[in-house]
């Protein structure tokens, strides 16, 4: 089907580039492991104050080391003309930016994900909250850079469209950061976290379905200036 | 291609006004198929604008753009265009062949293959050269090179011989001889004198 092919090709494209600038992808996961680090030295030896907070320091971090990344999701694309060439394209804009979304999470969210088990154990995380943290994570993480993906469309226009992204952007990314750093602390405990878990669903598959079009709607309003 | 005259392009009463600017107001024009359309002006007068509003990537302040009759934001508009602007949107990252598998991706193939395109533009041998290597002038061959193979009956081009040296402008000019004689048509700016021989041109002076 030509229009998956053109998704398709988008992923690849960005796939490739991002191996290309290596640099780039290693930044947000790098700042995930520093922050994630220094913050044992930060408080000093109470592993049970650590225990308590590692969902939300883990989740903290992962927020940010998005919102870091949200830049780069658009930035080149309109800086060289190719977001002109995507926008142009017969096959809906929307399906085209969610290629470019997909692989923002592959290069991203994934890698946090990889390396966040290593991170709990680091922090003192019991395992039975191991599983449930790297759930949220996988359902997590693709909301933020769906709604990141937005915020990024609407300010990739702007010259220092920064602040303002930050602004626009965590707003929206606190939801998903209460629902999942409560899920994870609830089954370090032991209580089912089903609830949370269903909404982290809803909420994915909300963005998933809801922020393509204002992306699109946003790349066609910013490339206008 | 088959000649087929029914392909139109046509701007309604067009203005556009930029910081309380009358950049122009009223205009109209209407291209065919085997037509080229040469908007002239000073730096500032208005052409890119003109065809970034040709493109639908900004609104006219009034007036419309109508493709074969129907407004431009429209599906079958974008199948039957292509656009090469001020910026190459070409990756530099990337290798000559990734750039256009990803434009030929994004559209629907036309009259030559990736291959052919490059000897066309004189880019054969470069397949796996990354654009970083490549120079100015063999940037712009190769975003026109995207023309050749993606289907497409309008071309808007702006400043298309920016960069290019002598030869270059010749080639080009001849393959918007050829477009235009396999009955498309293209829209573009350029302060270059344009030489086609035998293709109907219009010229549009912006003030």
């Amino acid at each position: 089907m030509a229009m998956f092919d053109a998704f398709a090709a988008i992923v690849r494209r960005d796939l490739v580039l991002a191996m290309r600038r290596r640099s780039e992808i290693a930044n947000p996961v790098l700042f995930f492991i520093l922050v994630i680090t220094l913050f044992p030295l930060g408080i000093g030896a109470q592993p049970k104050l650590l225990q308590a907070i590692a969902p939300g320091i883990i989740w903290v971090s992962a927020l940010l080391a998005t919102m870091l990344s949200l830049d780069s999701l658009f930035r080149s694309d309109f800086d060289d003309g190719s977001l002109e060439q995507i926008l142009l394209s017969p096959y809906p804009t929307s399906i085209l930016v969610l290629g470019k979304i997909t692989a923002h999470w592959l290069t991203t969210g994934l890698p946090l994900l990889i390396v966040a088990p290593l991170l709990a154990v680091f922090l003192g995380m019991p395992n039975q909250s191991l599983s449930i943290l790297l759930l949220t994570l996988f359902l997590g993480t693709p909301i933020l850079s769906l709604i990141g993906a937005v915020g990024v469309a609407l300010t990739v226009g702007l010259r220092r469209g920064g602040m303002i992204l930050s602004l626009l952007v965590l707003p929206l990314y606190v939801p998903v950061l209460i629902f999942a750093s409560n899920a994870v602390e609830m089954a370090s405990t032991g209580l089912p976290v089903t609830a949370q878990i269903n909404i982290l669903i809803s909420m994915l598959l909300m963005a998933l379905v809801l922020a393509p079009w204002p992306t699109a709607a946003a790349l066609k309003m910013s490339i206008n200036s | 291609m088959q000649a087929n005259p029914m392909y139109q392009l046509q701007g309604d009463n067009l203005s556009c006004i930029r910081d309380d600017r009358e950049l122009f107001v009223g205009l109209d024009f209407a291209v065919k198929s085997g037509q080229v359309l040469l908007l002239e002006g000073n730096n500032g007068s208005g052409k890119t604008t003109l065809l970034r509003i040709v493109c639908g990537f900004r609104e006219p302040d009034s007036g419309a753009v109508s493709w074969c009759g129907e407004n431009i934001p429209q599906s079958q508009y974008y199948s039957d265009m292509a656009y090469v602007g001020h910026l190459d949107g070409i990756k530099k990252e990337l290798t000559v062949l990734e750039n256009l598998k990803l434009s030929l991706a994004l559209s629907q193939s036309g009259k030559l293959s990736i291959a052919q395109a490059l000897e066309k533009v004189q880019l054969a041998g470069y397949d796996d050269a990354l654009i970083q290597t490549l120079s100015a002038g063999q940037k712009r061959r190769l975003s026109l090179a995207r023309l050749l193979i993606t289907h497409n009956i309008l071309w808007i081009l702006d400043e298309p011989f920016t960069s290019l040296d002598k030869q270059g402008i010749i080639l080009i000019e001849s393959l918007m001889a050829e477009h235009c004689d396999g009955g498309g048509m293209i829209v573009m700016t350029s302060h270059h004198d344009v030489n086609l021989q035998g293709v109907d041109i219009q010229r549009i002076r912006l003030s």
